[in-house]
């Protein structure tokens, strides 16, 4: 017995230590932790690697049109020359025409999408909540070339026409707001005001969910509280929930700006696609992604492609920075746990 | 006595405070607010019936067999259909799906378990941001990265722009789906002695597939309707035909790599891509085939969707023993 354990030390003690790299490699791949490892994190850098590489590419491949046009590309102008034969380019009618478009779109669907985030988050019964939220999701899943096309053959005839006659013939006369609403609408309806409508039905959805989403995860006690007062329910919605979870919804607004600004078909098929140089909502009018959609593979010259990469490398500055403010209010009152910030 | 006391201190305090606070006013302003948010969410719910329904009626009247079996005629010739734009879709729809699953589980993987070091939290961040890119920039960087680069448009940069876009999907859903998996799985698996790679292969990836499924699934959905990242990636090809490629690969004695090669180097159609060339031009007969191409592509979203998140709610009631 003891001789035998002798024998067993003597052999591990005058073993040949094995070297300290055939030692790593043993262990390196008989655990297969590292390789491991290395492999999610070269997974999880890939995606952020992604992200820069897009910003990277889109700076470098718009270089030439960055020199030749400078700070001109951008200045705000009414007269504004986008040239593929000359090779004048100019951004500022496309961005005019997304801001005004997702800006006027938000005017619509911040009240729509607060109203039902309320009702789905406070007011309607519980079995309720599910299928309508389902139904919101779904909202948010419909193709955008679809809505494109049930804008064109429906929604321009039978809503945007008949709407921008009567705020061409109602605001098209007060002062400042004519500058805004002076007409005629074009007879399609095709106009930057059906954009803005097409816009706002596509990011309600997404502002919905994360509004209910803040509704739902801020603490009962602040209802009970407020009731306790004696607040009615819409005092307590209007004085209590919604000052407090404002940082939140202010997030979830940003976030569908963000997605309004990117939005590139529905808008394309219905935007109008023309280069007009009006300030009116009730004219035609062009978007940065639009643009790019309608004319990349078909750019006539070097230049005319690098503008057009030069648009998209504004749009995605825009789109970028407004998701990292976003994200950033929605995580602050979520913990990074909002679930409807997927959307 | 005493109830005489209460009526009169009843009345006339609560009459008292009802005009000092305007209770009225404030009962009336609280049922007609939140009859406007009921109203709303009406007036929204009847925007989503109005398109899905105008969609079916519209789509039923001109669907037909040869859109299914026929590549896109010349106008004025009858039984044309969109055989190139479907086997496109699917052809995009599983190279991207190759293309971002792997990768999508294995930073999802990283992300569940390291949530709070700095690169789990500048993934998280990132993807969440990568979801706001829009798709028209991806498609962009794609045209930029493959297209200029190879010399010519292809399903292969097509699928690649798709994957992009579907991978914050899959990262989101997986991570939130390994969350799920009790840690007592886990950790009695590492208890066991087996090492941490082989955990995660052989017990929390599994247990957790059903999950990281639907996440697919749903990138899935999105991505094939994504039309935006194709124009100038996958461009669109009135003449692909899966069948006839193998065919004449066949034919000529080539290797199968060859021939998945010419399959995936060419430019494809895609449903949402031909949806939006037909919907542009002003012949009847193009439009009609785009509204059976809405459609299809309707159903195939809406289902996807709808199965998806039947199938989740299911499960987390199961989990928590409903």
């Amino acid at each position: 017995m003891i001789d035998n354990m002798a024998k067993q030390n003597h052999i591990i003690a005058n073993r040949r230590p094995p070297s300290r790299w055939a030692t790593r490699l043993r262990l390196a791949f008989h655990y297969g932790d590292r390789p491991w490892n290395a492999l999610t994190i070269s997974m999880a850098v890939l995606t952020i690697l992604v992200m820069l590489a897009i910003g990277v590419l889109l700076w470098r491949e718009s270089a030439g049109s960055r020199s030749a046009f400078g700070l001109n590309f951008l200045k705000p102008t009414t007269d504004a020359s986008w040239n593929p034969v000359s090779g004048e380019f100019q951004a500022w009618p496309f961005i005019y025409g997304t801001l005004v478009t997702s800006l006027f779109s938000l005017v619509l669907a911040v009240p729509l999408s607060l109203g039902v985030a309320i009702f789905l988050a406070e007011l309607c019964p519980e079995w309720l909540r599910l299928p309508l939220g389902g139904m919101f999701e779904l909202l948010a899943a419909i193709p955008s070339v679809i809505y494109g096309l049930w804008g064109i053959f429906v929604f321009l005839p039978k809503v945007v026409d008949p709407v921008g006659r009567f705020l061409d013939t109602t605001l098209g006369n007060v002062p400042v707001l004519s500058l805004f609403f002076h007409g005629p609408i074009p007879a399609s309806g095709a106009s930057l005001l059906a954009a803005a409508f097409i816009l706002s039905i596509m990011i309600t959805p997404t502002i919905t969910a994360i509004t209910r989403d803040v509704f739902l995860a801020i603490p009962v006690s602040q209802r009970e509280a407020s009731l306790a007062l004696g607040s009615t329910r819409w005092e307590t919605i209007w004085k209590v929930l919604i000052p407090y979870g404002l940082s939140g919804i202010l997030g979830a607004v940003i976030l569908g700006l963000g997605r309004a600004l990117g939005e590139t078909m529905a808008v394309t098929m219905v935007v109008g696609n023309s280069i007009g140089g009006s300030l009116s909502l009730l004219r035609p009018g062009y978007t940065m992604s639009s643009i790019i959609a309608n004319e990349f593979a078909e750019a006539v010259s070097p230049l005319h492609t690098q503008a057009l990469i030069e648009v998209g490398l504004i749009l995605f500055i825009i789109t970028l920075l407004l998701n990292i403010l976003a994200r950033l209010l929605v995580w602050r009152v979520g913990r990074g746990n909002v679930q409807g910030a997927r959307a | 006595m005493s109830s005489g006391t209460n009526v009169w201190l009843g009345t006339s305090t609560k009459q008292l405070i009802q005009s000092r606070t305007g209770y009225r006013r404030r009962k009336f302003t609280n049922r007609i607010m939140l009859t406007v948010t009921a109203l709303f969410t009406l007036a929204a719910l009847a925007i989503l019936f109005w398109i899905i329904i105008y969609v079916v009626i519209k789509g039923l009247q001109y669907l037909n067999l040869d859109f299914f079996i026929h590549l896109p005629r010349p106008l004025g010739m009858p039984g044309g259909g969109v055989l190139n734009a479907i086997e496109g879709t699917i052809i995009l729809t599983i190279l991207a799906s190759l293309f971002a699953v792997i990768p999508g589980i294995l930073a999802a993987y990283y992300v569940a378990y390291n949530p709070n070091t700095p690169l789990g939290i500048a993934v998280r961040f990132g993807t969440d941001v990568l979801s706001g890119v829009p798709s028209i920039i991806i498609g962009l960087f794609c045209y930029a990265l493959i297209v200029k680069y190879q010399g010519h448009y292809s399903a292969l940069a097509g699928s690649i722009a798709l994957a992009i876009i579907m991978l914050p999907t899959i990262i989101r859903t997986t991570e939130e789906m390994i969350k799920l998996v009790p840690h007592s799985l886990r950790e009695g698996s590492l208890a066991l002695g087996s090492p941490e790679w082989k955990t995660a292969v052989s017990v929390s990836l599994p247990a957790a597939s059903q999950g990281i499924i639907t996440g697919i699934l749903l990138g899935i959905a999105r991505a094939s309707g994504e039309t935006a990242p194709l124009l100038f990636t996958a461009l669109g090809n009135d003449n692909y035909e899966v069948g006839k490629i193998i065919k004449a690969g066949l034919a000529n004695h080539k290797g199968i790599f060859a021939i998945l090669g010419s399959i995936v180097t060419q430019p494809v159609d895609s449903l949402p891509l031909t949806l939006w060339k037909y919907a542009q031009q002003p012949y009847p007969e193009r439009i009609n085939q785009s509204w059976a191409a809405a459609l299809v592509l309707l159903i195939f979203v809406l289902s996807l969707n709808i199965f998806t998140r039947i199938w989740v709610q299911v499960r987390a009631n199961r989990m928590q023993g409903k």
